[in-house]
């Protein structure tokens, strides 16, 4: 009977242990040489003297970086489509979905003229996320029907005053791909 | 009367120069100590340690010094002013006082003249050691009474019996080691270890060494008898109502009674500025002179190192541990080691 034998004494409430991996700890009393501590704390010193040797696992960050996951979820990026067109349509339904209620937005027409600016014949014409209150869980980039809100693999650079965490539409824009293709492949990352 | 009133300036002079260079020097020496125990900290625990203020961030201590300094100064209005300016103040003196008489080196020879590294080679050496360190726990008991704190109050009891408890054990492991040397002079006691065929005093009083590390170590109020200042228990201990430069004396004369403490036992039981295997009388002085306080430094910094190793690996005693380990361990170990060699002395030696 393992469990029996693993189970402290009774007055326990009748308590059974589920596993036997408990361990019962045994409490004789010291001997004086383990009393004057002496030998127990030259074994520890050189436990951490061996660490000394050990690599550290220290990444240096502003000059190193941890590589992320493809699924990392980091700053958002409103995305275009390939002729450079802005694919939001200000439909407001990553607003909605945004449980941090981080989004907000103004929607405005499309003038005649300004197809190659804007996708859809609405657009946002403010389009802001607070990167303090966001808490990057990606449900706008599920919500989003337009395929035009990303979280990229980067996160919010730290900054002095809480203005500057109010992201609008000039930093979360892609560059266009037609006018400054090498900047929107930056933007993408290489590995995409 | 004029020959009474008479000052040997050239010795005054000398003894001011060297006084002047041993603070500051023990000043600085504590400074890199902080640094240095913050990467010993994080080297043995797998990190970098400070590596941001210039190269290896050498210039840590004194971005912490400047951090320390441009705090507000605040003295609390319920407690007893006077005093609470006096208590870091006589932490820092009485850290400060005691390299008085550590032998540093032996003499050096400058335009004939014999100028001895050392400021004061009384013949009550050791004992003067042990007073100052006493007078170093009233900075503790002061700082914590006159916060009108409990946390601080309890922490300074605490430091004060603890440093009483441990004098105790100390001493009477000084007493076997003085009964070989004969004498309480530190700079006797170090010519006596590098004399041909003499060995260091860690060769006949090992246990006697043992026991005074471990006292060292409470004195000191380093882990694993940091008791005054337990974080977890007392917030921050005595120094608790203590801020800016007040808070920084407080810190540095650790830094400085480890310092000390690690150059009074390289000097009783390490040969002090003693090279091993090396004739000394073989070189001319002023090179004697620079290799002994070469091979000085390498013994503090060893034990130095001592003292933070330890830290880093020993979680802190409780209280009671503390004093059994004081009182029911070491001093009848103390004890014995004295009998021990009393005996030996008068049974061998005495004949
Ligand atoms: S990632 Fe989450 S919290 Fe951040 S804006 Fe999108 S929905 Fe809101
Ligand atoms: S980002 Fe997507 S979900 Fe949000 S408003 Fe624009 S189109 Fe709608």
């Amino acid at each position: 009977m393992q469990t029996l034998k693993s189970s402290p004494p009774s007055g326990d409430r009748g308590m059974q242990a589920l596993t036997n991996r408990s361990k019962i700890l045994e409490r004789k009393p010291m001997t004086f040489l383990e009393s004057i501590y002496l030998w127990n704390i030259l074994k520890g010193m050189m436990i951490t003297f061996s660490h000394i040797f050990k690599k550290q696992p220290t990444i240096h960050y502003p000059e190193q970086t941890r590589p992320f996951s493809p699924v990392f979820r980091g700053l958002h990026v409103l995305n275009r489509d390939e002729e450079g067109r802005e694919r939001c349509t200000a439909c407001g339904l990553c607003a909605v979905a945004c449980p941090a209620e981080a989004i907000t937005m103004e929607a405005a027409e499309r003038l005649p003229g300004e197809e190659n600016l804007y996708r859809e014949e609405k657009y946002a014409a403010r389009y802001e996320i607070n990167m303090l209150r966001c808490i990057f869980c990606g449900l706008c980039e599920e919500a989003c029907p337009k395929d035009a809100i990303y979280l990229s693999e980067t996160f919010t650079p730290a900054s002095f005053t809480r203005e500057s965490f109010i992201y609008g539409k000039k930093d979360l824009l892609i560059p266009d791909p037609v006018t400054k293709p090498a900047e929107f492949a930056a933007a993408k990352g290489i590995k995409n | 009367m004029t020959t009474l009133l008479a000052i040997d300036w050239a010795l005054f002079t000398e003894k001011l120069i060297l006084i002047v260079i041993i603070v500051f020097a023990s000043l600085g020496i504590a400074l890199y100590m902080t640094y240095g125990e913050r990467k010993v900290a994080g080297i043995l625990q797998d990190r970098p340690g400070p590596n941001r203020a210039g190269p290896f961030g050498i210039f840590q201590p004194f971005a912490d010094g400047l951090k320390l300094i441009m705090k507000e100064e605040i003295i609390p209005n319920t407690s007893n002013k006077a005093l609470f300016v006096l208590g870091p103040g006589l932490a820092m003196t009485a850290a400060l006082m005691t390299c008085a008489v550590v032998p540093w080196g032996d003499h050096l020879e400058i335009f004939g003249r014999k100028v001895a590294l050392q400021i004061a080679d009384i013949n009550v050496g050791i004992l003067y050691v042990f007073a100052v360190v006493s007078v170093g726990v009233y900075g503790i008991m002061i700082g914590g009474w006159a916060s009108n704190n409990k946390f601080s109050l309890l922490a300074a009891l605490r430091g004060a019996s603890q440093a009483i408890s441990y004098e105790l054990a100390m001493g009477l492991s000084l007493i076997a080691v003085l009964m070989t040397t004969g004498t309480l002079q530190l700079g006797e006691i170090v010519k006596q270890q590098m004399a041909p065929g003499h060995l260091w005093n860690i060769a006949y009083q090992p246990l006697a060494f043992i026991i005074f590390l471990v006292c060292a170590f409470a004195e000191c109020n380093r882990t694993p008898f940091d008791l005054p200042e337990a974080e977890s228990e007392l917030n921050q201990g005595y120094h608790q109502e203590y801020s800016s430069m007040k808070l920084g004396f407080y810190l540095f004369s650790e830094y400085i009674n480890m310092f000390i403490s690690s150059a009074i036992m390289s000097t009783l039981f390490f040969g002090g500025y003693d090279v091993p295997f090396l004739n000394e009388s073989l070189l001319s002085p002023n090179v004697a002179a620079l290799v002994g306080i070469i091979a000085l430094m390498a013994k503090i910094v060893f034990f130095i190192f001592l003292f933070m190793w330890v830290r880093w690996t020993v979680p802190r005693f409780r209280y009671d541990q503390l004093m059994n380990l004081g009182w029911k361990k070491l001093v009848p170990l103390a004890l014995a080691n004295m009998l021990i060699t009393g005996a030996v002395i008068l049974l061998w030696f005495n004949k």
